[in-house]
């Protein structure tokens, strides 16, 4: 995309404003902006990360130890256990940028509303969703899970968690004026992620069953397509509905 | 720049905010060259009215037009036009004052130079390695003000900026305000504390009728 806007630009006005207008730049600064922030700012991501292990690791204590069991359950639980987890990152996704102005500043630049949210959610996947896909491989082990349905699982968290994170930033994006906004994010965001989480689960099931007949994994199998269908629908609406809340919000 | 002079105009703008209208078909003219200084008590709409030129806020009526060019009912100006500094600083606890500065130059697209450019315009060299999170409130300031200078943009759009600045601070915005106007920028700031700008103009804005006029 540099390619297109990478040229010296000059304004309708004619005022040469030395700048080399790049939406695309503009996106890679302000992901690898976040990056640092959440570095910088420590352990928010690890924090998360302890919390879906604890979560996990509290099921068979409820359960009792039966394993057969907790195998049948442990896709499923992984899945709800990081969804549970990932609810808690969102509060701060936007408030920051919104509460010292940073946003003010971002949509003067070369990135719509929309942009901002695409590049924050970037940023957010990377350092909030990623360490738990990363994690999960462990605790999947603490619940004897099937090899080859732990790796389904890892695909089916790949191509469903970009979607809720958009989804979350929908809820984020709604509620930045609201102070302690955690708990409304995750009742306005809950039921939208039902459908992600429907056919991941599905997806896992009929891969579950392929293995028990002997056959490999079907990646085009119709759960499977659908889930990629549910995380892209709802990462369009997450990111529309997050930036017209944020418009909203910065003209309130 | 070209010969073409800069202007922006507002014409009978309505905005209203929180059932009432703040601004109740004010007209104004800003010329480049001279900065155009807004006043007014508490309340009177300084504030709304920069954030209705800048597009975060909807124009209810009226017309604005920059050098020709029409914009506020649907449209913005476009990002490359304007620099919109307001109340809050933007700076980060956890991003030094380079980092600060580098980050906003990439997003808009400066060559990295201008960041040491920024840096001295507001003698904020020393500090370039210290985090946001120990600035004191008029050293961020300052750190939001440079972004100013990174790049250049015909239109600047100030709120409050003398805010927390001491003598020698005012003294260094007035006079880069007073250079973007001598090469023909315009610039709107509204100020409770008088700023040392030669050949300033003053817009002055009625206090608003506080009975809801929605």
């Amino acid at each position: 995309m540099d390619r297109h806007a990478a040229r010296p630009h000059t304004t309708t006005t004619g005022w040469d404003t030395q700048t080399r207008i790049s939406p695309w730049r503009a996106f890679r600064a302000l992901v690898a902006r976040d990056l640092k922030l959440a570095t910088a700012q420590g352990a928010g991501g690890l924090q998360v990360v302890v919390f879906f292990a604890v979560v996990v690791t509290l099921i068979p204590f409820g359960l009792g130890p039966d394993v057969a069991l907790l195998q049948r359950i442990a896709p499923g639980l992984l899945w709800v256990a990081l969804i549970l987890a990932s609810l808690l990152t969102f509060d701060r996704l936007f408030q920051a940028d919104f509460e010292d102005g940073s946003l003010d500043g971002l949509v003067c630049g070369p990135l719509s509303m929309e942009g901002v949210v695409l590049a924050k959610a970037c940023a957010h996947w990377l350092t909030n969703a990623l360490p738990l896909i990363v994690a999960t491989p462990v605790l999947a082990l603490l619940l004897n899970m099937d090899m080859g349905v732990l790796g389904f699982l890892i695909l089916t968290l790949l191509v469903g968690t970009p979607g809720l994170t958009l989804i979350g930033a929908l809820g984020a994006g709604l509620s930045v004026g609201v102070r302690r906004a955690g708990i409304l994010i995750a009742l306005l965001v809950m039921p939208l992620y039902v459908p992600v989480l429907i056919f991941a689960i599905g997806a896992i099931e009929q891969a579950q069953r392929n293995l028990d007949a002997g056959g490999g994994l079907n990646l085009m199998e119709p759960n499977a397509l659908f889930l990629a269908a549910a995380s892209l629908v709802a990462g369009l609406v997450g990111v529309l509905a997050a930036a017209a809340g944020l418009r909203l919000h910065i003209g309130g | 720049m070209t010969g073409q002079r800069l202007e922006l105009e507002g014409r009978g703008l309505m905005c209203e905010r929180g059932g009432r209208f703040v601004l109740d078909g004010l007209s104004f003219v800003a010329r480049g060259g001279a900065p155009l200084v807004i006043t007014g008590p508490n309340g009177a709409g300084k504030s709304t009215l920069l954030r209705v030129v800048a597009g975060f806020l909807p124009l209810a009526g009226g017309q604005l037009v920059f050098t020709g060019q029409p914009f506020g009912a649907d449209e913005a100006l476009a990002p490359d036009q304007l620099h919109y500094i307001g109340h809050m600083d933007s700076v980060k606890p956890a991003l030094s004052v380079w980092d600060h500065l580098a980050f906003w130059a990439r997003y808009m697209g400066a060559e990295p130079g201008s960041v040491d450019r920024a840096l001295a315009g507001f003698d904020l060299e020393r500090l370039a390695a210290l985090p946001g999170a120990v600035l004191s409130a008029g050293q961020k300031r300052r750190v939001a003000l440079a972004r100013l200078l990174l790049s250049e943009r015909p239109l600047w759009l100030l709120d409050e900026p003398s805010v927390s600045l001491d003598a020698a601070a005012r003294a260094t915005l007035s006079h880069v305000i007073t250079d973007q106007c001598a090469k023909g920028g315009v610039v709107l700031v509204t100020s409770h504390e008088p700023l040392a700008l030669p050949g300033a103009a003053e817009l002055s804005l009625a206090p608003t009728p506080q009975a809801g006029a929605a």
